[in-house]
Formats: structure tokens, C-alpha cells, sequence
């Protein structure tokens, strides 16, 4: 009933392409997460999918109907702005019933999913104050109310969590992940936070230029970026992608002869790997020098120049280490990635290929 | 010492402001307490003698009348043809400046010209009404500003063509600083125009339209230049203003004592409206 089917769907601006012949499934009751830097399209897809601008080319279905020419009301879609779009002259009760009065809802029924809706956000208390009166995280709520008070099994969020605060972001995420997981909706949800998107989504989409650049689950994204892109976008810090070259025995880091990472030639591949899959070890692992330490509490992320490449290590706790420590570094075979350094595309190791570094 | 500095910094416009403004509002008043005095009577205290005889004029009274009506005749009109106009213009649509140009265009001109250009419309047989009105109605010509009947009407008319346009820039630079989020949480609801504009623009809306209700109000009692082109106030003071007859008293009959007195109650009349606009509309204003 309410999964969400686009199909080729493309949004041209003039000359330029804003979506580029887009294909994605929105299962339901999922909570898929549209990913990418700003200006990557994925607000743009939003909006085609909630009918504020029109498909240049190809179909939208909603719950196997196209709605492609369909005015948004008619969608049975709510929205959550960015903005929050709440409006400045009513109060939170009238503003969250707004679409209920539009609709000609019964005042006894509005009443009574107005009281359900806010003891679900927890805005009770606040029902008579209007938008200027309360704080972000209650016009988030109140912008929240109002696109589940309408029932509609499909709900769109424009980077909702924006304009909050850090320690207001984490608490909303959870927040808003379990609501739609207790109210089973169909959820579309826009970031350019790949925190936000691997904490609560079931599926990502990461968007690049109006096209999509990789689909998965969370965990897919990060264990097999699809490209140099992909690898960048997931992860903080984010991984280390350094140059290869051919060497002697074998693929070494660029100006690092010492440091034979795999089996055969390294010139025009790029070798990814995480800080956080990076170890200090005693002997063998590839040799470096530290440049720069950084305390984080928990762990210590360190620089690490190897040949003409710097890498950066998430090591845990406090490390003593200065600069100009020699350091060998080490990890697991299949913690690698290769990228060809001209496409930026992923190649596929074969496992019994790896030898450890 | 630096008292001296801001005091020196302060005396230009501080002498401009009582020599023009503050002194001769004071003057005004002080004179509408004494006689208007001629080489053969000097000038004496009368103290409300003037209000007295102003009570007792008939024509003051019907200028009075007639300014109440111009004003209730073009206040609203021209805020409401503003404010769609406004709505209008602020849509996407083809040549948006230029449509907006030509709506503002009448504020430009001055009113002496406005006033030429409509004498030509109203003119009895030549003019484009009664052109208008023989051919399309075969109606016979007549003297639109010579008739006491429809004289005002048609002076009401011309200013609200002349300044609806001028509101009309209020009204979108208010439109304008709306968010489009508004628009389009609300038709994600299924709220028709209609209901969007009464519910979210119309309200949001209501500072500036206090705003131009106050101005509105204060040109309504300030304009009179068109009274010199078309009417000279007549026929019979039937499209004379307040304004207008106090220049009459002045500066034709050169009762200067009547003249400030009727300044002074024009004073009143202006302050009192201003008051009530401000206390009645600002309880159903919402301010962001």
C-alpha cells in the first residue's frame, strides 16, 4: 500500500540535470535515507516525490498507483521541512490539525488525535503557545505531529534535524526512528549526515550529481564502498585513500618502496583503508612516520606520513606518541580496498589473492 | 565636554525641527485662540470663539462630511485592489516586471499631472467616459465633475487608481519575505488558494496592512493637489476636503485665525484616528 516506485524519474532545470534518471524502491514500513553533499539532487527527489515539482521524465508509483501528474494532496503523503514550516500565526494545537480542519475532519475527532498525536511527541504541555514561543527541538516536534497527525503511511523529512543542535540531533534520531518504527510508516528521509543515515535507516542511497551512486544497507555501504566517493562519504574520519604504485615485490604506497600492500602492479589503483582498522604493530606492517597526533578522549586519531601518502590511524585511548615517532602500521587483509585510481570504481580482491601486508 | 560635542551635533536638525515643525504647530494653536486682526481691528483674544463659529459653518461640516466619505471610499478599495494586486504580481507569471512597473507607474506621476490626465476622461462630450458612454450605451453626455452628485465619486475614483499602486509595494515586500515552505506545507494538506490565503497569507499580512491603513488614512486627509486641477472644490464645495477649504480660508480669504483653527482640529482628527488604529488593530496583529 505504500511503497514508493520511481522509475527513471529525471528533473531537468533548463540545460541542467538536477535528477538524472533515478530508480529507487521505498519498501514498506522502511526507513530509507537519500544521501549526498549538498546539490547532489536528493531534495530534488523529495520533492518529486511529494508532488511539489514536476517529473521532467519518467513514473512515480505510490503503492503500485502512478502519481506521477498528481497533485500533492492527493498523494496521501506528509512532509517535514527543513524549515519546519510551521506556521507563525497559530498556535501548535491549530497548527497541527491545520490539514485536519482543511480536510473537514470532525472537531471531536480532531480533538481526540490532536491529544494522541501530542502525548506521542510529548508536546502536551504545549499545545496553546505558538511556534516563536518554543524552542527548536519543540518546533521539530510540532513539525512532526503535524505530518503523523494526517495517518498517512508515507512520510517525507527534508533534513529535519538540520537546524538543531548536536546533542539535540542524537536524542531526535532515536526519537524519530522509533516513531516511525512504532507507527510503521513508509519514511523517506533526506541528509547530507552520513551519521544520521547509518544510525537510523534501513536502506541508504547515496546521491551524487543527480544520479545514485550507491544503494545498500548501512552496513553495505560501509563494508563495500562502491567508489572512491562512496568510501569518502561514509565514516569519520573517513577513509584513508592513498595512491599505489608499481614496486618490487609487488603493489607498494606511493613513494613507500618498503611497503608491499598486495600482490602485483599498484600504478593507477587507489588502496582505501579505515583509521579504525589501522593498528600500531611491534614488527612487519608498513613503516611511517607520525606528523600529527590528535586526542579525542576514547581514542587518539594519529597522522601517519607513509612514503608521499598520510594516512590517518584511529588508535584507542591515549597514545604518547610526538612527532616524528617511527611507527609501523598494520591491518587485516580484508580490510582493504581497491579503487581504480581513474574511474574511482571498486575492484574486487579476491580473497586468496591477499597476502597480509 | 562631550556633552558640548553631542549637544553641537544635535543643533542642526534640532533647530530645522523646531523652526519648521514644533514652533509653528504651537503657533498654530496659540492663533486659533485670537482674532484675525485687520488694520482697523486689531488682533484680540477670543479664546474658543473660533471653535464657536466653526461649530456654527455649515461648510465646514460639509467638507468634513465629504472627507469622511472620500476616505471610506478610498481606503479600503485601494488596499483591497493593492493587496490582490500584490498576490498577483508575486505569482510566476510572463513579464512579472512589467506588469508590476505598470501598476506601480500612477505612484510616480504627480498628482498635478494625474489630475490633467483624468480631467480628460471626465471632460462632458470630448472626454473618453463620455465617449465611452455614447457609444457602447448611447447614454447623453454629461458633466461629470459639474454635477454635485458624482463629483466626489469621481475624484474618489482617480486616487484610488493613483495609490493602490503605491500600497501594492507594501503588500508584496511583505509577500515576499513569507517563507514558500508555508505554501507548500499547506498544499501538501489539500488547502485550497482560498483557504491558504484566509488562514496563513491574510493574517500574516496584518502589520502591513495596519501600516498602510495608517497612511492610507493620513493621505486621505493630506491629498488635495487634484482639487486645484479638477474642481477647485465645487461645484458648491460638493468635492471640497478639509484640506483644501483651510487653503481656501487662508490664503483666499485671508482669515489666517479660522484657518489655524481649522488646522487644529484636522490635528485632532488625524491623532484620534491614529490612536484607535493602532490599539484596535494591534490586538488582532501578529507580530513574528
Amino acid at each position: 500500500m505504500s511503497e514508493i516506485d520511481l522509475q527513471a524519474v529525471s528533473k531537468h532545470y533548463g540545460a541542467v540535470r538536477a535528477v538524472d534518471r533515478i530508480s529507487l524502491r521505498a519498501a514498506e514500513g522502511k526507513f530509507l535515507v537519500l544521501l549526498g553533499p549538498s546539490g547532489c539532487g536528493k531534495s530534488t527527489v523529495l520533492r518529486l516525490i511529494a508532488g511539489l515539482e514536476d517529473v521532467t521524465r519518467g513514473r512515480i508509483l505510490i503503492g503500485g498507483r502512478d502519481v506521477t501528474r498528481l497533485d500533492p494532496d492527493k498523494r496521501r503523503i506528509s512532509m517535514v521541512f527543513q524549515s519546519y514550516a510551521l506556521f507563525p500565526h497559530l498556535t501548535v494545537a491549530e497548527n497541527i490539525v491545520f490539514g485536519l480542519k482543511v480536510r473537514r475532519t470532525p472537531a471531536a475527532e480532531r480533538g481526540e488525535r490532536l491529544a494522541r498525536v501530542a502525548e506521542l511527541v510529548g508536546l502536551t504541555e504545549q499545545l496553546a503557545r505558538k511556534p516563536a514561543q518554543l524552542s527548536g527541538g519543540q518546533r521539530q516536534r510540532v513539525a512532526l505531529a503535524r505530518a503523523i497527525v494526517a495517518e498517512n503511511r508515507i512520510c517525507l523529512m527534508d533534513e529535519p534535524l538540520s537546524n538543531l543542535d548536536a546533542q539535540l540531533r542524537h536524542g531526535m534520531r532515536v526519537e524519530i526512528r522509533a516513531l516511525q518504527q512504532r507507527l510503521g510508516m513508509t519514511v523517506v528521509y533526506v541528509t547530507h549526515d552520513q551519521v544520521e543515515a547509518m544510525s537510523m535507516a534501513d536502506r541508504v542511497i547515496l546521491m551524487r550529481e543527480g544520479r545514485i551512486e550507491q544503494e545498500g544497507t548501512p552496513e553495505e555501504l560501509y563494508a563495500r564502498p562502491a567508489s572512491t566517493f562512496a568510501a569518502r562519504f561514509i565514516g569519520t574520519p573517513s577513509m584513508n585513500l592513498v595512491a599505489l604504485e608499481d614496486g618490487a615485490g609487488g603493489a607498494v604506497i606511493r613513494g613507500a618502496p618498503a611497503s608491499t600492500v598486495l600482490p602485483g602492479g599498484g600504478a593507477g589503483r587507489i588502496l582505501g583503508l579505515r583509521p579504525e582498522h589501522i593498528r600500531l604493530v611491534g614488527a612487519g606492517g608498513v613503516p611511517g612516520v607520525v606528523s600529527n597526533a590528535e586526542y579525542h578522549g576514547a581514542d587518539t586519531i594519529l597522522t601517519v606520513q607513509v612514503g608521499a601518502e598520510s594516512l590517518l590511524a584511529r588508535a584507542p585511548g591515549r597514545v604518547e606518541l610526538g612527532e616524528g615517532a617511527a611507527v609501523r602500521l598494520g591491518w587485516e587483509p580484508g580490510d582493504m580496498h581497491l579503487f581504480d585510481a581513474a574511474s574511482g570504481a571498486r575492484i574486487d580482491l579476491r580473497q586468496d589473492a591477499l597476502q597480509p601486508a | 565636554m562631550r556633552h558640548v560635542y553631542g549637544w553641537l551635533l544635535l543643533t542642526p536638525a534640532a533647530l530645522l525641527l523646531v523652526g519648521f515643525t514644533h514652533f509653528p504647530a504651537a503657533a498654530t494653536l496659540f492663533d486659533s485662540l485670537f482674532s484675525t486682526g485687520t488694520v482697523v481691528r486689531p488682533s484680540r483674544f477670543v479664546a474658543l470663539g473660533n471653535y464657536a463659529a466653526l461649530a456654527d459653518d455649515p461648510i465646514f461640516w460639509q467638507v468634513l462630511g465629504n472627507n469622511l466619505w472620500f476616505a471610506l471610499g478610498t481606503i479600503p478599495t485601494s488596499m483591497a485592489i493593492a493587496m490582490l494586486m500584490a498576490i498577483w504580481v508575486n505569482d510566476r507569471l510572463p513579464a512579472r516586471a512589467l506588469v508590476r512597473m505598470a501598476y506601480f507607474t500612477p505612484t510616480v506621476l504627480p498628482m498635478i499631472a494625474v489630475a490633467n490626465l483624468w480631467l480628460f476622461f471626465y471632460t462632458p462630450q470630448i472626454g473618453l467616459l463620455d465617449q465611452l458612454n455614447a457609444w457602447l450605451l448611447g447614454a447623453p453626455s454629461h458633466n461629470w465633475l459639474g454635477d454635485p452628485a458624482t463629483v466626489l465619486a469621481c475624484t474618489m475614483v482617480m486616487v484610488v487608481w493613483k495609490e493602490a499602486g503605491f500600497f501594492m509595494i507594501f503588500y508584496l515586500a511583505a509577500l515576499q519575505s513569507l517563507p514558500p515552505e508555508l505554501e507548500e506545507a499547506a498544499k501538501m494538506e489539500g488547502s485550497s488558494r482560498w483557504y491558504f490565503f484566509r488562514r496563513v497569507t491574510f493574517p500574516l499580512l496584518m502589520p502591513t496592512t495596519l501600516f498602510v491603513l495608517v497612511n492610507a488614512t493620513i493621505n486621505s486627509f493630506k491629498l488635495v493637489d487634484h482639487l486645484f486641477i479638477l474642481t477647485k472644490g465645487g461645484p458648491d464645495n460638493a468635492s471640497s476636503l478639509l484640506l483644501y477649504y483651510i487653503y481656501q480660508v487662508a490664503f483666499s480669504f485671508f482669515d489666517t485665525a479660522y484657518a489655524s483653527t481649522l488646522t487644529v482640529i484636522l490635528l485632532l482628527l488625524l491623532a484620534g484616528l491614529a490612536l484607535v488604529q493602532f490599539q484596535l488593530v494591534e490586538r488582532r496583529v501578529h507580530y513574528r
